[in-house]
């Protein structure tokens, strides 16, 4: 079972694909990369993510030669690449736009690049037709891009830079245009032949839940630095800063004081309030000031007052959104402190107890919660 | 809203008026069988005949044609890298003053124009004939070529030169595989202006000209000034015709490309 695992980031033999030695990025006086340092590693489907301006797709143009790093190196399979032209590389891009030739027809798209490496017709042909079938567009060879919808525009834009089979595929909001069904969609036929070809793929995206769906580890960005790089599992779970935290699904931060207690660590928040135990293998000093950071889904909420239980908290129900599979309660504590909870809705509306104005329990275990010192 | 009214009408008439009587005077005089213009004796084509038959006319209708085609085609290739240089070349140091200088052309009286290419051909010794006159149509048409060009690439998505560099071209190739095609309208359309300019230019052409090469603006005007003779009216109608099948081929070929746009786009629409 073990060997299955794909990790190549936890086993020091492997040798990276892409290596960011101190890369530093500067636009004038604005740093778009400070002092970058990240490796990613063949066949792997890494995730660049983050808000606008925090220098994903900068990292990204680096990576295709359009931008060159201003200080510090970056590798691609142990060469420098910082004096490789964008068309000397065996880096293919699928642009944000497509930035499919609007003059050639699919087949003329897709075919581009081979034309460029001057294979022989013969070779040419069963690639691109190996291509339209891959990506399910035998039918619309003939036609222009602007005969094709969106979606088959993706398509045709996807083929196009695998089509010379490159070392490494950079995707720049490669879902960006479509909608939300084709997008989920579209998401698990990239993995599906992210595997079937073997390519590393590097995405840049704003969206974490395309991240966390594709990815096999996702680096979250902010102002031109990695704040983290983990799988999607752990991002969720574990995430080393608040920042990250609230930047992946939705979170209950309360900030408090530290008050070690052994292997756990209780947080005072609120005068009158009950303290907050959580535990964790940081070490954190008295009084230190601590954010405790807490998924909705894993507050439970009662209308009774759960027993053994480390953390419950008195409310009341202040909003209540009904998501359908799902819904949040709004609990405000008498602080004014308004916490998330969430329940899966396994009964029929109809049966639910739980309502506006409320008094409820609000409780979860010691080990749900994250404790961060930033 | 009441559309006609008399005060819109005779506007209309008295505009088209304007524009069109001295023109529809021309063309019919050119059908007129006396040899004195202004008296009308009947419809003939027989100064058609008599043009076909002037070889001058013919000479210097060749020569037109040639500096057009020439004047056009350098202007064009020139025109389309300053404006490359002008949208894509970001900040450099004198660009304000650059571009200026590709467009000050468009205002500078042509008599200086002309005027100052006479003196620089002069100065260096060049013979002046059919070469100075295409040196200087390429001079001031670059500009009008620029400007149409530029117009088209400051809307042209950069990420298109981005993906071709991308899949292996090197930039030039990027430039004449992606860019070119498809700016294609706006160059031709560039070339188009250049050469109706070379045309029909009478002022820089008769300063650079020389005994060798006599455009046909100038031989019409020189020929007016012994007398409008009705060879000269047909000769004029046969231009007018000229450019009028031109631009109504050009709209044509526009309207059909904007029709065949609008049916693939419905096309696509269309679930597959």
């Amino acid at each position: 079972m073990a060997q299955t695992v794909f990790a190549p980031w936890n086993d020091p033999d492997e040798k990276p694909l892409i290596q960011f030695r101190g890369v530093t990025k500067r636009f004038g006086d604005f740093t778009a990369i400070d002092n970058l340092t990240q490796d990613i590693y063949a066949r792997e489907f890494f995730a660049l993510l983050g808000p606008s301006g925090c220098g994903k797709t900068t990292m990204m143009r680096m990576l295709a030669g359009f931008e060159r790093p201003t200080e510090g190196q970056i590798l691609i399979a142990g060469q420098d690449m910082s004096r490789v032209p964008p068309n000397k590389r065996a880096v293919n891009m699928m642009f944000q736009s497509y930035a499919l030739f609007p003059h050639l027809s699919v087949w003329d798209n897709i075919a581009f690049g081979l034309k460029r490496e001057g294979r022989d017709k013969d070779k040419i042909a069963a690639r691109v037709e190996e291509m339209l079938r891959l990506t399910r567009l035998s039918k619309f060879a003939k036609r222009k891009p602007h005969q094709i919808s969106g979606g088959q525009r993706q398509r045709v834009a996807l083929a196009r830079s695998l089509a010379k089979a490159p070392k490494l595929l950079l995707l720049d909001e490669p879902l960006g245009a479509l909608d939300k069904k084709l997008r989920q969609d579209t998401q698990f036929e990239l993995m599906d032949i992210q595997e079937k070809t073997g390519t590393t793929f590097v995405i840049v995206t704003h969206d974490q839940e395309e991240a966390m769906t594709v990815a096999s580890r996702v680096a979250v960005m902010d102002e031109g630095q990695i704040i983290q790089v983990a799988t999607p599992d752990q991002i969720y779970e574990a995430p080393n800063s608040v920042y990250v935290a609230d930047f992946i699904g939705d979170v209950n931060i309360i900030t408090g004081r530290a008050a070690p207690q052994g292997d756990k660590v209780a947080i005072r928040f609120a005068e009158g309030q009950p303290e907050i135990i959580g535990t964790t293998t940081k070490t954190f000093e008295p009084g230190q000031e601590i954010h405790f950071a807490i998924r909705p889904e894993k507050v439970a909420i009662d209308t009774e007052e759960p027993e053994d239980t480390p953390n419950k908290l008195r409310g009341k129900v202040l909003d209540i959104a009904y998501l359908g599979n799902i819904s949040t309660y709004h609990v405000e504590l008498p602080t004014g402190l308004i916490v998330k909870a969430q329940t899966a809705n396994t009964r029929r509306i109809s049966r639910r107890q739980i309502t506006w104005e409320d008094t409820v329990w609000i409780s979860w275990t010691d080990t749900a919660g994250v404790l961060l010192d930033r | 809203m009441k559309r006609f009214t008399w005060f819109n009408a005779t506007a209309l008439t008295l505009g088209f008026a304007f524009l069109y009587v001295p023109m529809i005077i021309l063309i019919v005089y050119s059908f007129n069988s006396s040899k004195l213009v202004t008296v009308w004796a009947g419809f003939s084509t027989r100064w058609y005949g008599e043009l076909l038959q002037n070889e001058e006319f013919l000479d210097a209708a060749w020569v037109t044609l040639k500096v057009a085609v020439m004047s056009s085609t350098i202007a064009t290739v020139l025109g389309t890298m300053a404006a490359l240089v002008l949208v894509r070349a970001g900040r450099f140091a004198g660009r304000t003053l650059f571009s200026g200088m590709i467009y000050a052309p468009l205002v500078m009286p042509e008599v200086i124009t002309g005027l100052s290419l006479l003196l620089l051909f002069i100065g260096i010794g060049l013979e002046r004939g059919v070469l100075t006159i295409v040196l200087a149509h390429t001079t001031f048409s670059m500009c009008y070529v620029s400007v149409v060009v530029s117009s088209r690439l400051v809307t042209f998505d950069r990420s298109l030169e981005e993906a071709a560099l991308d899949l292996g071209c090197s930039p030039f190739e990027a430039f004449r595989l992606v860019t070119l095609p498809i700016i294609a309208p706006a160059v031709i359309s560039g070339w188009l202006l250049a050469f109706t300019l070379s045309l029909d230019d009478l002022v820089i052409a008769s300063f650079t000209t020389g005994p060798s090469a006599t455009t046909l603006p100038i031989k019409i005007f020189s020929a007016v000034r012994l007398g409008v003779s009705p060879e000269i009216n047909a000769l004029s109608t046969l231009m007018i015709a000229v450019v009028t099948v031109g631009v109504i081929i050009a709209s044509l070929v526009t309207k059909q490309a904007a029709i065949r746009q609008a049916r693939d786009e419905r096309m696509a629409e269309r679930p597959a």
